[in-house]
């Protein structure tokens, strides 16, 4: 399986040739170069999906499905156990993730040709995909957490400069910042976690963090630190790191900025790949976040619930239609979370793990393809507000019919295939936790309550508006991507998921659990209800409704306030408590003390000036009179020892 | 007598070939195929360096322990091919200047003849044969710093180096005549058997020491470099800064490890306080230098005092150090000089005040300089970083912190005036910078050689590896 080497190596190649020599190419030949590369990518890890769960290559142990490393080579040495290694891990998530990752990729690759046509930077722009495609499948093979902490960095890099695309826009550039801070905040923690979990076990390998019998989970949970265990809180920071590339609250202020990005990068980024990282992090830790420490899985759980609910009565409230998105992608993305934290180990108990997983791979569809969608929309009407929109249906028939299968397939209705995934993390959630459960059901309804507003608003909500150029459907490069990525959002439920994924890497009998599944199909029909009495035509329906609670709507429209509460921690409590008083200390105590000790050297350096006159005879008068001194000091000393 | 002694001399007799071979086409050769005086000089030279890599592996002693090849020394035959090629190679522009057209043979072969003395000083293995290489190769490079004698300073520079070089050569020998005279031999071998502490040997070692001291231009017996660096045809400069500083600081290391390792506690202290005033006053001199010739020799002045760091902490890895630090600093001298070079030869500006605002201009040049700059200062992850960090550690290991400290102490000021090069380049502004200078293949290839060199030799570790394998030490 060592070819697995070009999934990485290619498109860090491609990075380099593009990054490089980009602009000695035209930029046709930059793009296609980077397409071409990718789907040489996709193709190779299509082969190894087969291979690693059909072709018998992961169940070679016996019935599990096994870790395989086919690559690995040692990179730094610490002690004789700690060392950093890079490599390539191949096991079922990997594998999963190898597969969404490139697959959407290359759909934005692909769709970016027409999008991102005759923009200035058009090269730049595929090698940043390129830099991003490679972290993120760096990541994702890691053998050890040090290794997927480099590629976490690298990503957030990648993420950055794919936001401030657009650099001669400020928004565009504080939004770059703000992504980079808070996700950097955040993985301050994780790397502080990585350090207490590699101090009590030695190792960075996954093979042993990832062992709940491994004898460091006994130490780390000996040692407690407030009362609270070692390695509950390595677990903790490790969860936050998490938190922070999926948006959780408190952070997840940083996604809606992000949409100042260009929209396909968006989707590949800030929809399908990067923001899951957390996900993906939970997952490969599991087996020690449910044996070692439970209570932290608890808090996970309950830190995704709230996110899901807040993101969801947020989303209702936007106007800027990918902000929306980008609520609705945190809200999903907390149901991944959710369902980490309500899952069990092991047969049927691990239903929640594995519906985490399924959600995301379905979700990676779904949600690419609405983000096309979108960027489909605002390339058509050059805008972002949904009030520069409506009545679309008839100028774009492919963005609306793949925009709807997209919203029936967040929405949950049978047979897309977010209903699948969707239903199984609802079972996890009320077999597990009542109230999570609770929280999850009404999300749900409010998922298909605003889904359809935004898609009503767009495709039918008949205003007396007149675009000055009727806008029409996109060219093959975009509206192929949308075709495909609607095909996957039908058919990925189709995929028999628990059988290839599970947390203890035995298949189980997953089966669609039909009270469930109905009640959450009649609250997302309910959803739908609404938005089409309110939204489908226009009607004074909605204002109405805002009156009634306008505290509801003013709250859900600036986000409940969020962004206001961090600034004021940062520019008023930081700032002024902390930053300021070591601003004033630097610059007139340390910095004070170095002018000073320049000055003096100056100073020295002017007066001995005068000491290199030219003359030679003092040149040999220094020479002697130097040789003389050493001869006297150092044969005195010899004299005096021999006398003694 | 038997030839087969002269066997093992084959770096010298390869050199002496090449110094023959260049006399016979410079007297016999037709003004018509003299054209091709250069490249065939160069091209000679090249093949001497390239057959000095196969006798890597050389070792043994003849003429009864008079003369020594071993691996270290063929590494620092090596070392000091590699940057007399660089400098042949940033020689052509001026060379080809009428007034020097007609005599450029003969800095070609006075150039061989001092590698040829520098040789036999590394390859000594008795006081004898090490004072005539000595002289062999200190008495051309007069010649050489007055090579432009119709120019006042050069001519200056030369009369100034050939009075100071003299004189420490009598001090020299002054000294050894007091060794001579208590252990009653020249030979290495004998000498260390027969060695004693006494007042007189002790005094004899130091005034010997103080005669490779000014070869190295240690403080206090540097005064002479600045004049002459200053006067000196830039190349030449180059020449005096690292080929004979370089084998100046490997022969002082091969007599301090095979003679004197009796008396170490003696120069271990002579060469601390020697290192402490190097550096500093190196540095306090460099920090206000506006002639970029003078700048450097002060600069090279305080480098000298670094390499002194490993070379007198005795052991294997100390001897590496010091050759891994002679080897970089050959290349990070070789591309600032090659870069003033160019710019003299084009404009005649030697002054840091010109160079201002030079990166609109001359990028390439630009980034030669900076690199230089940062080799020098010891900026990762150029070369110049991974040759302080062994220094350091080499005198770290024989416990001498006060000394590392202060060491280190100016390397931040030796920071300062080399970015103040760098500074002047890239952000001082200037209406009329130097104009576009365009320099000729095989300074182009010097550059890039340089270039290479700084950049890659701290990179591949192999180097410093082999280095030090082949390195001795007294323990």
């Amino acid at each position: 399986m060592s070819y697995t080497l070009l999934i990485i190596a290619l498109p860090a190649l491609m990075f380099l040739i593009l990054g490089l020599l980009g602009n000695k190419m035209k930029p046709v030949v930059a793009g296609v170069l980077g397409t071409l590369s990718l789907a040489v990518i996709t193709v190779v890890a299509y082969i190894t999906g087969y291979e690693y769960f059909f072709g018998g290559v992961g169940k070679a142990g016996g019935e599990a499905f096994q870790s395989i490393i086919p690559l690995n080579f040692e990179w730094l040495r610490f002690t004789e156990h700690l060392h950093i290694d890079l490599g390539i891990m191949l096991d079922p998530i990997s594998v999963l993730m190898l597969v969404v990752i490139t697959t959407v990729s290359l759909m934005v690759h692909i769709y970016s040709l027409g999008y991102m046509k005759g923009e200035k930077g058009f090269q730049r722009y595929y090698a940043f995909l390129s830099l991003f495609s490679f972290s993120m499948l760096g990541l994702v093979v890691a053998t050890n957490i040090f290794q997927m902490y480099i590629f976490w960095e690298l990503v957030g890099v990648s993420s950055y400069s794919l936001i401030s695309f657009y650099y001669t826009k400020p928004s565009a550039v504080a939004a770059s910042k703000k992504a980079f801070i808070v996700t950097r905040f955040a993985d301050l923690f994780f790397l502080i976690g990585i350090l207490i979990v590699s101090f009590y076990s030695e190792t960075f390998d996954f093979a042993t963090l990832t062992n709940p019998d491994a004898p460091f989970v006994g130490t780390a949970l000996g040692a407690s630190f407030m009362g609270i265990s070692a390695l509950s809180w390595a677990l903790m920071f490790i969860f936050i790191g998490g938190a922070g590339k999926s948006a959780m609250m408190p952070f997840h202020i940083w996604l809606p900025d992000a949409m100042e990005g260009p929209t396909p990068a968006s989707a590949l980024i800030h929809a399908a790949t990067m923001v899951v990282a957390g996900v993906f992090l939970v997952a490969r830790l599991f087996p020690i976040y449910f044996f070692g420490t439970p209570e932290v899985l608890t808090i996970i759980g309950y830190i995704g619930a709230i996110t899901a609910a807040y993101a969801a009565m947020v989303a209702c409230a936007q106007t800027d239609i990918k902000r929306v998105l980008a609520f609705s992608t945190i809200s999903q993305i907390a149901y991944m979370i959710t369902a980490m934290g309500v899952s069990g180990y092991g047969g049927h108990d691990g239903l929640g793990y594995m519906a985490s997983l399924f959600h995301l791979f379905t979700h990676a569809f779904f949600k690419a393809l609405l983000f096309l969608g979108a960027g489909a929309i605002i390339h058509a009407v050059h805008s972002n507000e949904m009030k520069d929109m409506g009545g679309l249906k008839k100028y774009m028939p492919i963005a609306r019919w793949t925009f709807l299968i997209a919203c029936l397939a967040i929405a949950g209705i049978f047979p897309f295939s977010g209903f699948f995934s969707k239903d199984e993390i609802m079972v996890a959630a009320f077999h597990h936790d009542k109230v999570i459960f609770t929280i999850l059901y009404i999300v749900a309804g409010l998922t298909a309550f605003y889904m359809f507003r935004l898609y009503y608003r767009i495709f039918h909500y008949e205003n007396d508006k007149h675009y000055h150029h009727a806008p029409h459907d996109a060219g093959a490069t975009m509206s192929i991507p949308l075709i495909i990525l609607a095909i996957f959002s039908i058919f990925s439920g189709f995929v028999p998921f628990s059988e290839l994924i599970t947390a203890d890497r035995l298949p189980f009998e997953a089966h669609i659990d039909i009270p469930i599944a109905s009640a959450s199909i009649a609250v997302a029909l309910v959803g739908i209800g609404i938005a089409t009495v309110m939204y489908r035509k226009k009607t004074n329906m909605a204002d109405k409704f805002i009156a009634m609670f306008p505290w509801l709507y003013k709250g859900a429209a600036n986000r409940f306030y969020f962004d206001e509460m961090w600034l004021f921690v940062t520019r008023k409590i930081i700032f002024n408590c902390i930053s300021r008083p070591i601003a004033w200390f630097d610059r007139h105590i340390v910095d004070a003390f170095m002018d000073s000790l320049a000055h003096v050297t100056n100073a020295a350096s002017d007066k001995i000036k005068g000491l290199q006159s030219g003359h030679i005879q003092q040149y040999a008068l220094v020479y002697l009179v130097g040789a003389l001194l050493f001869v006297a000091a150092f044969a005195l000393c010899v004299v005096c020892f021999i006398c003694k | 007598m038997d030839l087969s002694n002269y066997l093992l001399m084959k770096p010298e007799l390869s050199l002496t070939a090449v110094f023959l071979l260049l006399i016979i086409y410079d007297l016999f050769a037709s003004d018509k195929t003299k054209k091709y005086y250069f490249p065939v000089a160069c091209l000679l030279f090249l093949v001497h360096t390239v057959y000095c890599f196969f006798l890597l592996k050389e070792e043994g002693t003849s003429f009864g322990g008079m003369y020594i090849a071993g691996q270290a020394q063929a590494a620092i035959k090596c070392i000091l091919n590699v940057g007399v090629f660089m400098i042949f190679l940033q020689a052509n522009n001026w060379l080809s200047k009428p007034d020097a057209i007609v005599k450029r043979g003969e800095f070609f072969m006075l150039t061989v003849l001092t590698l040829l003395g520098m040789y036999f000083m590394i390859s000594s293995g008795n006081f004898l044969i090490f004072y005539i290489g000595l002289e062999t190769a200190s008495l051309p490079i007069a010649a050489l710093v007055a090579f432009n004698k119709y120019t006042h300073e050069s001519a200056e520079a030369g009369a100034k180096y050939i009075f100071n070089a003299v004189f420490s050569s009598a001090i020299m020998v002054f000294g050894l005549s007091f060794v001579y005279g208590a252990c009653g031999s020249l030979y290495f071998d004998n000498l260390a058997i027969s060695m004693f502490s006494s007042p007189l040997i002790i005094m004899g070692m130091i005034l010997f020491l103080a005669g490779l001291f000014f070869k190295i231009s240690l403080v206090p017996f540097h005064l002479w470099a600045p004049d002459v660096y200053e006067g000196a045809p830039t190349n030449v400069t180059l020449y005096l800064s690292t080929i004979s500083k370089g084998a100046a600081v490997f022969a002082l290391m091969v007599i301090l490890y095979k003679v004197f390792p009796l008396l170490s506690g003696v120069w271990t202290d002579v060469i601390s306080i020697i290192i402490i005033l190097t550096i500093t006053v190196g540095n306090l001199f460099a920090l206000r230098q506006n002639n970029m010739k003078r700048f450097l020799a002060f600069s090279s002045i305080s480098q000298a005092g670094y390499i002194m760091l490993s070379v007198f902490n005795g052991t294997q890895f100390g001897m590496g150090a010091t050759l891994f630090y002679i080897f970089v600093y050959v290349f990070s001298n070789a591309a600032a000089f090659g870069v003033i070079t160019a710019i003299e030869n084009q404009t005649g500006k030697v002054n840091m005040s010109d160079y201002n605002g030079m990166y609109a201009t001359n990028p390439k040049l630009t980034w030669a300089m900076t690199l230089a700059m940062f080799s020098l200062g010891g900026i990762p992850p150029t070369a110049g970083f991974f040759s302080k960090l062994f220094v350091f550690s080499a005198a770290m290991e024989q416990g001498h912190t006060i000394l590392v400290f202060i060491a280190f102490l100016n390397t931040v000021i030796s920071l300062y005036y080399y970015l103040l090069v760098v500074k002047a380049m890239f952000i001082n502004k200037n209406s009329s910078p130097i104009e576009c200078v365009s320099t000729d293949g095989y300074l182009k290839i010097s550059l890039t050689l340089s270039m290479a060199g700084i950049l890659l030799i701290g990179m591949v570790s192999c180097v410093f590896e082999y280095l030090r394998a082949v390195s001795f030490g007294i323990w």
